[in-house]
């Protein structure tokens, strides 16, 4: 049984983390129909920016976790709305195939950017949250999991309100489904992009920041989490925000339940499997679990 | 290659090959011994990114596997290090239709993120394994000598190896693009759509894609092990496919004689232009050029320029040259929302 | 009086290809004015040209201003409504939320009661998704989002495509009384000739790219070329 619990929560954990990377490739995928590598690299960016918060003084005082982090996403969202004004947008004449290739090459300036400014040793970022466990019904539960979870989701929930029950998260919505209409309605749908990217940047932030605990920050930190995440917003159907985080918790359980129970499936095997378990799952069923096949108009 | 340009490039090539190792040092022979290796892989990458315009980040594990290949028949079966070659060949193209033949159900992006995944999954299978693969130790092949009853320094043995099979798999990639296969692969990357309604298989022919590909990645590595003489998890890392992609988008996507200026570009941005630039970099701003990750930002930020401002690549640069005709890079030309020719 | 909307000498093309050949119309405060023309005509073009959907050369001027070349969404907030060929709905999102993005520009919130007013119907259907509406319900809900936008000149593309006569007849209806009780001026491009003179007040014919004949309805449907041509009689 406690077995079985942690499996669970430390599954949800990590699910949580690719739930929170999927949402931000679907986010800009529904938009644009680019796929942003460069998604993890953000991601590590932002958190090595939190580190830096964290550990060196700026006007006088190191922050505390919490304004570190808030002010981490802040700095996230500029940066995601920047890299798009001007990376991406010079390209959007081009073909989906070079843009792609832009992220591509986004992915590698800042790999090689954040180890040239912080040197690629493995450093320790702090939890917020304990390390002890609270007990229920004689079950050990990680306070670490919960918390992980806890702040992850929230950040997803709030995304979530504001697509919503905001004018711009609908204008948004619009200018992903149909762009032509929503420019002649007034919408700006070119900043709306950079919006998107924006609010990708800061569930990357969110994802980089909850993963480093344990991972230890270091350059290539978010490669493989990117693999899941992808997996995960796959397995949900790439066109479905819902199926995303779905798809990232239920990959980040499955993963784990796996490890626990199954004994050949040693940690080194995670992402050979998890790239079985995507494909096996296309071969069945090739919209993902929650997608529909899109019949395109010729 | 197109008709007379093409012969002549090739002569051109040709006489390059001949002549260089009798004006370069032996260090230089043998860095230009890996150029040939590298173009290898290049013309196989290419036939799947630019010709099928599937991008792909897992070709490195490919050379990966064709390395692993020739590493364990060499050492383990004392097989003669050139007859491995094919069956490094083999091995690494039936991996690849392995992948192919599930994920070119993905449309475009989704395939190319998907291949992020597999020099991961390799390098974890790698150390998975240790008992065929000498784990994260690796595993150490003889050193290089010549053979055939020619008498010369392993440097240049090996330049000569690797040029004539690159020059073989040059004429190879050309029958093979220049065919009926070679406009199947051109459909699908133009248009998918039309291509299924012309009736062909468009997963298919990028499987197939995926398959000739990872057979020229695995000649190109096991000659890679060869010249080497090691090979451990980390020889090849998602880096090294990366650098592939830029070389293929540098060289020109698309084009097969672009591939040579891709190879050089492969072989010498690591240790001589990337410092180089870094260096006129430091003049004006002071910076440690040595810093590990500066290289990457080369690349990246080479690749972005390219995209930005030459998207056909060298090759498309030197049609220009050539022939007055602004190059359009087929596969990065403009989408069909372009028709609508926005404000 | 100055026409609310003028075309002076407007030429647009697609890549190496001219849609359009020096066209000049006018539009009143008020009226309904036609598009007429066979396939390849370039009216639709021309509604394109004047949205700034796609690139033109000449001037166009609204209500007394020089349109610039920012774009569709500048079009939008001077005034015009444009509903495309094919009506431009966001087929995944709902009926209430397609409404709402027609009021996107404007301050405070949405006046769906006067928009109930003349399309009752949609109240029921609020919640539908939009992409399963039939094909006359999407264009009335074009129109209304249309509508929404408190638009000084309204663009309609080619309305009757795919639709029934007698739904044709009731678009054409509201598209009237629109103009009536609201004095939105309306620019329709049509290829049923027919209803379209019927509800216009003047017309222009186009043929490839230029405008062959102009004037108003009652005058079109007596010349023996346009019958023909385009009357079938």
């Amino acid at each position: 049984m406690q077995q079985f619990f942690q499996a669970l929560t430390s599954g949800l954990a990590d699910g949580s983390i690719y739930a929170s990377l999927a949402l931000a490739l679907v986010l800009i995928y529904k938009a644009t129909e680019v796929i942003n590598f460069a998604q993890g690299e953000m991601a590590m960016f932002t958190t090595y920016i939190a580190y830096a918060l964290l550990t060196h003084p700026h006007f006088g005082h190191t922050l505390s976790y919490w304004p570190a982090f808030f002010v981490t996403l802040a700095i996230a969202f500029v940066f995601g709305v920047g890299l798009e004004r001007v990376v991406i947008k010079p390209l959007e004449r081009a073909s989906v195939l070079s843009v792609v290739m832009a992220t591509i090459a986004l992915l590698v300036i800042l790999n090689g950017l954040a180890a040239w400014i912080w040197s690629p040793e493995l450093k320790f970022f702090p939890s917020p949250f304990p390390t002890s466990t609270w007990v229920v019904g004689g079950v050990h539960i990680s306070k670490q999991d919960t918390g992980t979870f806890g702040v992850t989701i929230a950040c997803v929930v709030v995304l979530w309100l504001f697509f919503r029950f905001t004018k711009l998260g609908l204008a948004m919505r619009a200018g992903a489904v149909n762009p032509g209409a929503a420019r002649l309605l007034g919408v700006r749908t070119s900043w709306l992009l950079a919006l998107g990217w924006g609010f990708a940047a800061v569930l990357g932030a969110v994802s980089g920041m909850m993963s480093a605990p344990t991972q230890f920050l270091s350059p290539n930190m978010m490669e493989a989490v990117l693999i899941f995440a992808f997996a995960g917003a796959v397995l949900g159907g790439l066109e479905s925000p819902v199926g995303a985080v779905i798809g990232g918790l239920g990959l980040g359980v499955l993963l784990s339940m796996l490890g626990t129970y199954v004994h050949p499936v040693t940690p080194e095997l995670r992402l050979p499997v998890a790239l079985l378990i995507l494909l096996v799952v296309l071969l069945i069923k090739p919209a993902g679990i929650f997608g529909r096949v899109v019949v395109r108009r010729v | 290659m197109r008709g007379r340009w093409g012969f002549i490039g090739f002569a051109v090539l040709v006489i390059a090959v001949v002549i260089a190792p009798q004006v370069s040092t032996h260090y230089r022979t043998f860095q230009l011994g890996f150029v040939g290796i590298y173009l290898i892989a290049l013309l196989g990458l290419n036939i799947l990114t630019g010709f099928t315009g599937q991008i792909s980040l897992g070709h490195g594990a490919f050379m990966g596997v064709g390395a692993y290949v020739t590493t364990i028949l060499i050492v383990d079966h004392g097989w003669n290090d050139l007859l491995t070659l094919p069956v490094a060949g083999v091995v690494a193209g039936l991996a690849g239709l392995a992948f192919g033949l599930p994920a070119t159900r993905f449309a475009g992006p989704y395939l190319a993120l998907a291949t992020f995944a597999i020099p991961l999954s390799f390098i974890g299978l790698l150390k998975r394994f240790p008992h065929f693969t000498g784990g994260t130790l690796g595993k150490q092949l003889p050193s290089v000598h010549s053979q055939f009853g020619i008498h010369a320094n392993s440097s240049v043995w090996i330049y000569w190896v690797s040029w004539v099979i690159a020059l073989f798999m040059l004429v190879v990639a050309w029958l093979i693009v220049r065919g009926r296969f070679g406009r199947a692969l051109r459909s699908v990357r133009d248009s998918e759509i039309a291509s299924t309604a012309s009736g062909i298989s468009t997963a298919g022919v990028k499987t197939v894609a995926f398959g000739i590909s990872a057979f020229f990645c695995g000649i190109a590595g096991g000659l890679f092990a060869i010249a080497v003489t090691y090979v451990n998890p980390d020889t090849f890392p998602i880096d090294l496919s990366i650098l592939l992609l830029v070389g293929i988008v540098l060289g020109g996507a698309g084009s097969l004689s672009g591939m040579v200026f891709g190879a050089l570009f492969v072989e010498f941005i690591r240790i001589t232009w990337g410092p180089a630039l870094l260096d006129l970099f430091s003049q004006v701003h002071h910076i440690n050029t040595r810093a590990p990750g500066s290289s990457l930002v080369v690349y990246g930020v080479v690749l972005l320029l390219v995209l930005y401002v030459a998207p056909a690549g060298a090759a498309g640069l030197v049609r220009q040259l050539l022939t007055g005709k602004t190059a359009v890079a087929a596969w990065a030309k403009q989408s069909r929302r372009a028709a609508e020719d926005q404000a | 009086m100055a026409p609310l909307l003028e075309l002076k000498d407007v030429s647009a093309r697609y890549g190496q290809v001219a849609a359009l050949h020096s066209v000049s119309l006018t539009v009143d405060e008020g009226e309904i004015v036609a598009l007429l023309g066979a396939n390849g005509a370039g009216k639709t073009t021309t509604l394109r040209a004047v949205s700034g959907t796609v690139r033109r050369s000449g001037d166009v001027v609204f209500a007394g201003k020089r349109l610039g070349r920012a774009g569709p969404e500048q079009t939008a907030r001077a005034g015009i409504a444009h509903v495309p060929e094919g009506r431009g709905i966001f087929a995944e999102l709902t009926v209430s939320d397609n409404l709402r993005m027609g009021a996107y520009m404007r301050r405070g919130r949405p006046d769906f009661r006067m928009v109930l007013e003349y399309f009752p119907w949609l109240d029921a259907r609020r919640n539908q998704q939009a992409g399963t509406l039939s094909g006359g319900e999407q264009q009335m809900l074009a129109l209304a989002r249309a509508f929404l936008q408190r638009p000084r000149l309204l663009m309609l593309d080619e309305p009757s495509l795919g639709l029934a006569p007698l739904v044709t007849r009731e678009v054409f209806r509201v598209v009237g009384d629109l103009n009536q009780k609201e004095g939105l001026a309306v620019l329709v491009v049509e290829q049923n000739a027919a209803i379209a003179l019927n509800t216009a007040r003047r017309a222009y014919v186009l043929e490839t790219g230029n405008i062959a004949i102009s004037g108003s309805s009652d005058a079109l449907k007596s010349d023996d070329a346009v019958r023909s041509a385009y009357l079938g009689y």
